[in-house]
């Protein structure tokens, strides 16, 4: 038995299938993955992400500690309610865990992978030192993704009908990346599907009602696994496959989350990711692309991608998530490998398979992204 | 639930078998597996004409979610393969025990097929 989150009924009354998340009992498909995604693409879908870790961070150092701390830089937040990706790096310039801050109307919320949870809240806590910030996990409260082309519209009228005009009128013209909150509630226009959406936190004890009026107006439950392809076809990273603690952020396609200036902010991994970045010039540092395989099959995480390089030479890379695209009726893949690749085959099951490579990214509002 | 249909035998790796009047055997997977599975997206059929022996690989069926082997039930010959599921895998999971049967395989050793499990058994395995 693994903890709950607080729609754990309304799970097994959607008919979910549970399986065990990092300690969590949580709902990888309720009828079938293929028609989840595609509610998604096509109209609104809602996942239950109250597994995943929020941190809020207070005090008067809490943005210059940040601003130590974080890859991307929280000053770029002017005002409360706008948001960044960040990664959050070691010394050698590995990514301990990738995340969004918030800043609120008093001081900032870190919403981290649940997988993590423990080494990261370990290493915030270590690195507090003298520092006066204080950091306040909120295990109390719920996060649900509401996605998919009519999931603004569908938030609007919820959120009006329970008397929250000014929260509704943020949500339609929120922009990506910035948040609106009251004194319980932060809606967000965050997701993680490549749709329109908003990610809104409240306390759990209001949960069960939001999830109950989102499925009465339409909105479709959506598991790990529907949320799993999503993201791949967006082509968002996923800790622990495209990135982890030996991995740099430049290898994993976040080099644009690196806030370089200003030159005089040092953020813990400054000096490692300086040297990537100098490998990535000299094209010594591996890079992470995305994979179109048209032909029958499916590409899936750790297969060999042999690389052939300008000179002719080749070289291994690997894939480091793969998934059949229920969009784009393919298969398609995260990979990394050598800088200069000019062609890529991905050997399954023992044959070498040919496959394009694209930027990552292959799907974005229902429509393919890629020549 | 899944569906145990008493009529056939299963072998543990989830195939499973019915035989025929003219002594040759129908084979799937069942509906336990399609189930696990998730909504299949490609199937590589066995060779029509092609031999094969019990426990072998000879077919790999994958979903969106994971790809798995499909391990000969029963020695013998593939005397039939089911062509619509190339164009239509997902028959796999809306029919397991009928539309979405994968080959068909004329018997070697026909003492094989007590090796096999019945329903109560196999049912058993997958709770």
């Amino acid at each position: 038995m693994g903890q709950k989150t607080a729609l754990y009924d309304r799970h097994c009354t959607a008919g979910a299938r549970l399986v065990d998340f990092s300690g969590w009992d949580m709902p990888i498909q309720y009828t079938s993955l293929i028609e989840e995604h595609n509610a998604v693409r096509q109209h609104a879908g809602v996942f239950d992400v109250s597994h995943m870790t929020i941190v809020d961070v207070a005090g008067d150092d809490a943005e210059p500690w940040l601003r130590w701390m974080l890859a991307n830089d929280v000053a770029r937040l002017g005002q409360p309610g706008q948001a960044l990706y960040t990664a959050m790096l070691n010394d050698t310039g590995g990514v301990i865990d990738d995340l969004i801050v918030y800043r609120l109307r008093n001081g900032y919320r870190l919403v981290v992978n649940c997988a993590t949870r423990e080494k990261d809240l370990a290493w915030l806590q270590a690195h507090i030192e003298s520092h006066q910030a204080t950091l306040t996990e909120r295990p109390e409260l719920a996060i649900l993704a509401v996605q998919g082309p009519k999931a603004l519209k569908i938030v609007d009228d919820i959120l009006r009908s329970r008397g929250e005009p000014e929260l509704a009128d943020a949500v339609q013209s929120l922009k990506p990346f910035t948040a609106a909150e009251n004194d319980q509630w932060l809606v967000a226009r965050t997701g993680y599907t490549g749709e329109n959406g908003v990610e809104i936190i409240l306390p759990e004890s209001q949960a069960p009602e939001l999830w109950d009026a989102l499925l009465a107006a339409g909105v479709r439950p959506i598991g790990l696994g529907a949320r799993d392809t999503l993201r791949l076809e967006a082509g968002m990273n996923l800790y622990g496959h495209e990135m982890d603690e030996s991995v740099s952020p430049l290898s994993a396609n976040m080099g644009w989350s690196i806030a370089w200036k200003p030159e005089d902010r040092d953020f813990i991994g400054r000096d490692a990711v300086s040297l990537h970045a100098d490998q990535l010039t000299d094209g010594t540092l591996p890079v992470l692309i995305g994979l179109v395989m048209t032909e029958r099959g499916v590409l899936r995480e750790g297969m060999r991608v042999v690389c052939t390089l300008e000179d002719g030479s080749t070289a291994d890379g690997i894939t480091t998530s793969g998934t059949f695209s229920p969009t784009l009726k393919h298969a398609i893949a995260l990979a990394r490998i050598p800088t200069g690749t000019t062609q890529c085959a991905v050997e399954i099951r023992g044959k070498l398979v040919p496959v394009r490579t694209v930027k990552p990214g292959f799907v974005r509002h229902g429509k393919q992204i890629f020549d | 639930m899944s569906d145990f249909p008493d009529e056939l035998k299963y072998a543990a790796t989830h195939e499973w078998v019915r035989v025929e009047e003219d002594g040759s055997v129908t084979i799937g997977i069942s509906d336990h597996a399609q189930e696990l599975l998730g909504d299949i997206v490609f199937i590589e059929l066995p060779e029509e004409g092609a031999t094969v022996s019990a426990k072998d690989e000879m077919s790999v069926v994958e979903s969106v979610k994971a790809a798995s082997d499909i391990y000969a039930p029963i020695s013998g010959e593939v005397i039939a393969v089911n062509e619509d599921l190339t164009d239509a895998p997902e028959t796999v999971n809306a029919d397991p025990y009928g539309e979405g049967w994968i080959c068909r395989i004329l018997p070697s050793n026909p003492a094989e097929l007590e090796e096999l499990l019945d329903a109560n058994t196999y049912a058993g395995m997958c709770e």
